[in-house]
């Protein structure tokens, strides 16, 4: 107990550099226990100027899947961070503007020296979710490891181990991916496709473009007259560092810029000129509609539709689908009789039908113009198709591989763009792979998947999943649709037998481990970094302080564990520790392929940059080659073409769920029908300031910045006797939370927002008071693409 | 004496707070306790016309830490001199004579001043003071993921952004002469006491 006091004293959350004598005594070791891995440096204690001492180092930010890659410059003091600044290159124009740090970025001392980091290896003694655990050593923990994993293999086969989805960390040295390499060289694990981000927009894409590089490069946004931010809140979620500048830059270039979105976002505001709410998940019927009117008032572009386009009308329908319905039947009505008018919209999407027909008419006729599609729309039951109809809307209008023009679709950067991963997994020996949200699925029923459900590389699986080892994740309670079902199936020992949980906190997720392991920061060890979706550069991140306690980084874990399985050397080739890996990925890597002029390793860490970028003068037009002569460079799909018309998806045979043709589909959850006389309202779970998914939701300064709270129009707080402030409970028939609200005009009436990433927190009747949207949320997958519909909620609210 | 002040762009200001924990970050602050806020301001209204909105609210966000005014109220109110101008012309607390008695934050209308509870003492924005000496921004400013800070000679700053000193909710310049600039956001100019309200109480 005294010990575990001493810990607590270290971790405090407040480091002062005026305390910095007191802290230097305590880095020295002597309060810290056995087996403390800090500075046991005793000339620390002899520094009495810090400043004098004061090393800057600059870095990349810690990347836990925020969209963005940002620069830090941080301040460390006898082994301790003291301060943290950000991108301070002189130059700061659009060809390679600086790489600016957000709240999330620069509240990092808060998670960095939060006292409640894992510390020790742990093995639970509690049942699964009770959270009581008993310290065990590294090796008790690795035999542990051993014998589980190697038992399994044994028991089962391989194809029973899953490392699930996770994006807690994103450095390459620390993330699944090491655990993953280890896995495949110990026969495979159960592997999976997609994300939870981008299911929809991943799969569906590529059934237009036959490609995901739809994305011009940023620069090239400044050519851009007219912008629809369409469910895209940048200000706020990212999508690449500056996303947000280079829009305050285009407008500033004379763009018009607005935003639909339900919720009046900081990008509504910052970002665009007008504002138009749409009622979420209708965002087809508004696109639906703009279709209508662009084609009464004889605003498409006939030339680049018969050149480029298939599907879009009888005329341009593909070979053999002459009699199928075209995209301009299904608009017309010519087939089911209903014309998608802005009256017919008007009613799905609360948007008036005047404001759909201005939008529309600007929109083609304002030429270059960009309808960026955001990706909450796409995480939707349909999510498919509002993907489809943006992409339609770019083609009908011919704005695809033009400056200032934009194809929408996924729009991976043009001309490559970065790297996601470059830590080498290998390649899995378990050919099976599954759609990313049906892992509970796999564990109930995993023999019994096929095609049907979206496993891909084999017609059945041999086994269901039994153990789990996750590795900066939080999606086994936390992220996951439908937490009181996920709970359930975790708590059954005879499901899983063994759940083992990397991290650097007791994460919702981490309580339900039978085995937790202390994994340090992205400051405490070696890692790369890449730009994300966008960006022209590559960010080394040096180790800046030492693990504290006994925590590892994820890639010392899987080498120990290596050693057990006897295959040390070929997991680590040979011996590399993480430094030798990022200095391998500089040379081997990145200056062989994306930056030949970048210095090698040795060179560049030691100049202490942070960052290698190339600045963009002519930024890269996706598609621009297959539009200007696309007999010559067709398209990768089955027409060559851009297709409106999908053939993939004809021959999916399930035209009510998968139409060939981007359809509005009225949602299984709506606040249309009977259902919406016990549910009214739409729930929608944004992606909050404060937070990236559910990493920083214990961060004081974020999370005091934005605390967690419901958001709910005056409309509808007045209706239930809510005051701004209240204790409020939300509940459907998947469970229940008691959070307090925020009244803000800034939600659209009949909608509440609930801030996805909130950490589960229940009550002992099971009611959050985390405030978790997955609380209230499913596990329904959408029909083609298999991906998550978590923003698909209805929901009723009371006053607590 | 030459001032020092903040541009404040309104219109770019995205409500991200970065500045904020930028603040706090630099100058070691507890959690709760923030020199430099972010107002959410929202106003007029929804209309719903059967089902469907023809009308709609608007919103915009104000970053704003201590305007090192060039006629203080906190200086004047201040009973033991703790508050003061400094030499380079920024208001300041000397922590030494400070009592904690938060007469400055009554009469700041800008309520900049905040209690250390710590300390016991009044504490607020020092215009990052060891920067500023030696040239550099204070962090806020170069902390900013738009570019909405700008910072400098008010004279000059004055010379390139205009002098709007205020817009709905802050007070009337005259009371203590700020030091800011203001770029008003399009919608500020409808907002009112009648038809907007300070909607993030809590978050300041």
């Amino acid at each position: 107990m005294q010990e575990k006091n001493k810990d607590i004293s270290l971790f405090r959350s407040r480091i002062d550099r005026r305390n910095f004598v007191k802290w230097s005594s305590l880095a020295t070791g002597t309060l810290l226990g056995p087996g403390v891995l800090v500075s046991c440096d005793n000339k620390s204690q002899e520094i009495i100027d810090p400043v004098r001492e004061e090393r800057i180092i600059r870095t990349g930010c810690p990347a836990h899947n925020c969209g963005g890659k940002c620069l830090l410059k941080v301040y460390v003091q006898n082994g301790i961070i003291t301060r943290i600044e950000t991108d301070d290159r002189q130059k700061d124009d659009i060809s390679d503007p600086q790489l600016r740090a957000c709240i999330r970025g620069r509240s990092y001392r808060k998670r960095q020296y939060h006292p409640d980091r894992l510390k020790y290896p742990l093995v639970r003694t509690g049942e699964r979710g009770e959270g009581k655990f008993r310290k065990i050593s590294w090796d008790t923990a690795y035999d542990i490891m051993y014998s589980k994993i190697s038992g399994v293999i044994e028991k089962y086969g391989n194809s029973a181990i899953h490392v699930p989805y996770g994006t807690g960390s994103y450095t390459n040295t620390n993330g699944r991916w090491p655990a993953a390499r280890l896995m495949n060289l110990l026969g495979g694990s159960l592997g999976f496709y997609n994300s939870y981000s981008w299911a929809c927009i991943n799969i569906a894409t590529p059934t237009i473009f036959g490609t995901l590089e739809t994305g011009n490069q940023r620069q090239d946004w400044m050519n851009s007259r007219y912008i629809l931010m369409w469910g895209w809140n940048p200000a706020e979620m990212k999508d690449g560092t500056n996303s947000d500048y280079f829009i305050r830059k285009a407008r500033e270039n004379g763009a018009r810029v607005v935003c639909i979105d339900p919720r009046m976002s900081p990008s509504a505001v910052a970002l665009a000129d007008e504002w138009i709410p749409v009622r979420p998940g209708t965002d087809v019927a508004f696109m639906s509609a703009m279709a209508w009117v662009i084609i009464n008032e004889k605003l498409t572009d006939n030339e680049f539709i018969n050149k480029c386009c298939s599907g879009f009308d009888k005329s341009n329908m593909p070979e053999g689908y002459e009699n199928e319905e075209s995209y301009r039947d299904y608009i017309l009505g010519t087939m089911d009789g209903i014309p998608k008018t802005p009256e017919w919209a008007e009613k799905i999407t609360a948007v008036p039908a005047a404001t759909i027909r201005r939008i529309a008419i600007e929109y083609a006729s304002t030429k270059p113009a960009i309808l960026y599609q955001g990706y909450g729309m796409q995480r939707r039951a349909y999510g498919e198709q509002v993907v489809r109809a943006g992409a339609t809307l770019a083609a009908m209008t011919g704005n695809i591989g033009i400056p200032g023009g934009w194809a929408s679709g996924l729009a991976n950067q043009a001309g490559g763009g970065p790297f996601w991963t470059v830590f080498p997994s290998r390649s899995n020996p378990v050919k099976g792979t599954i759609p990313v949200y049906l892992w509970t699925e796999a564990v109930l029923r995993g023999k019994e998947l096929g095609p049907e459900h979206g496993l891909r590389g084999a017609d059945k699986l041999d086994n269901n999943i039994k153990l789990i080892w996750s590795v900066a994740s939080n999606i086994l309670v936390n992220q996951h649709g439908n937490i009181n079902r996920t709970i359930k199936i975790l708590k059954d020992p005879d499901l899983l037998e063994f759940i083992i949980v990397q991290d650097n906190f007791m994460t919702p997720s981490a309580k339900y481990a039978d085995l937790v392991l202390p994994v340090c920061t992205q400051f405490e060890t070696w890692g790369i970094e890449d730009g994300w979706k966008y960006g022209e550069e590559v960010f080394i991140t040096p180790k800046i302080v030492e693990p504290p306690f006994e925590t590892k980084s994820d890639y010392r874990i899987c080498a120990d564990l290596a050693k057990r399985f006897g295959v040390y050397d070929k997991f680590t080739e040979g011996g590399r520790d993480e430094k030798d890996w990022v200095a391998w990925f500089v040379d081997e890597i990145y200056r062989k392929t994306r930056f030949p002029d970048m210095p090698p390793f040795r060179k560049f860490a030691a100049g202490n940059a942070g960052v290698y970028t190339k600045p963009v003068y002519e930024p890269k037009i996706a598609l621009e080659e297959f539009t200007q002569n696309p007999r010559k460079y067709p398209l990768n799909t089955p027409s060559g073409k851009i297709e409106i018309f999908s053939i993939e998806l004809f021959k999916a045979g399930q035209p009510d769920e998968i139409p060939p043709v981007a359809k509005y589909i009225r949602e299984w959850d709506n606040p249309f029908d009977e259902k919406a006389e016990i549910f009214p309202l739409q729930a929608m779970g944004h992606h909050y300031n404060p937070r990236v998914h559910s990493t920083h939701d214990n961060n004081e300064w974020t999370m005091n910045a934005f605390p967690q709270r419901v958001f709910i129009n005056p409309a509808d707080a007045s209706e239930r006797g809510i005051k701004d402030g209240d204790l409020v409970k939300i509940w459907n028939e998947r469970g229940a939370m008691i959070l307090k609200c925020r009244i803000t005009r800034r939600i659209m009436p009949g909608v509440i927002d609930i801030p996805q990433g909130a950490w589960y927190d229940p009550d002992e009747e099971g009611v959050d008071r985390g405030g978790n949207v997955n609380i209230l949320t499913s596990e329904r997958w959408t029909p083609f693409a298999r991906g998550n519909a978590q923003h698909t909620i209805m929901v009723d609210i009371e006053k607590a | 004496m030459k001032r020092y002040g903040f541009h404040i762009d309104t219109v770019n200001c995205s409500g991200c707070k970065t500045c904020q924990v930028a603040c706090q970050d630099k100058n070691d602050l507890e959690p709760g306790l923030i020199w430099r806020k972010v107002i959410d301001i929202e106003g007029g209204k929804w209309h719903d016309d059967g089902g469907v909105f023809s009308e709609y609210p608007f919103a915009y966000h104000i970053s704003m830490a201590c305007n090192h005014c060039s006629d203080p109220l906190c200086v004047q109110s201040c009973p033991t001199q703790a508050m003061h101008v400094t030499d380079i012309g920024t208001v300041d607390i000397d922590q030494d004579k400070c009592i904690g008695c938060g007469y400055c934050t009554w009469a700041c209308p800008y309520d900049a001043p905040r209690l250390n509870h710590r300390s016991g003492r009044m504490s607020k924005c020092d215009l990052c003071y060891d920067k500023i000496i030696n040239n550099e921004n204070p962090s806020c400013v170069d902390a900013c993921p738009m570019r909405a800070l700008d910072f400098g000679d008010i004279d000059v700053l004055r010379e390139k952004y205009g002098d709007t000193r205020t817009i709905f909710p802050l007070a009337s310049p005259e009371l203590t002469e700020p030091n800011i600039i203001i770029r008003p956001h399009k919608d500020s100019l409808k907002a009112s006491g009648r038809n907007s309200l300070i909607a993030n109480r809590e978050e300041l």
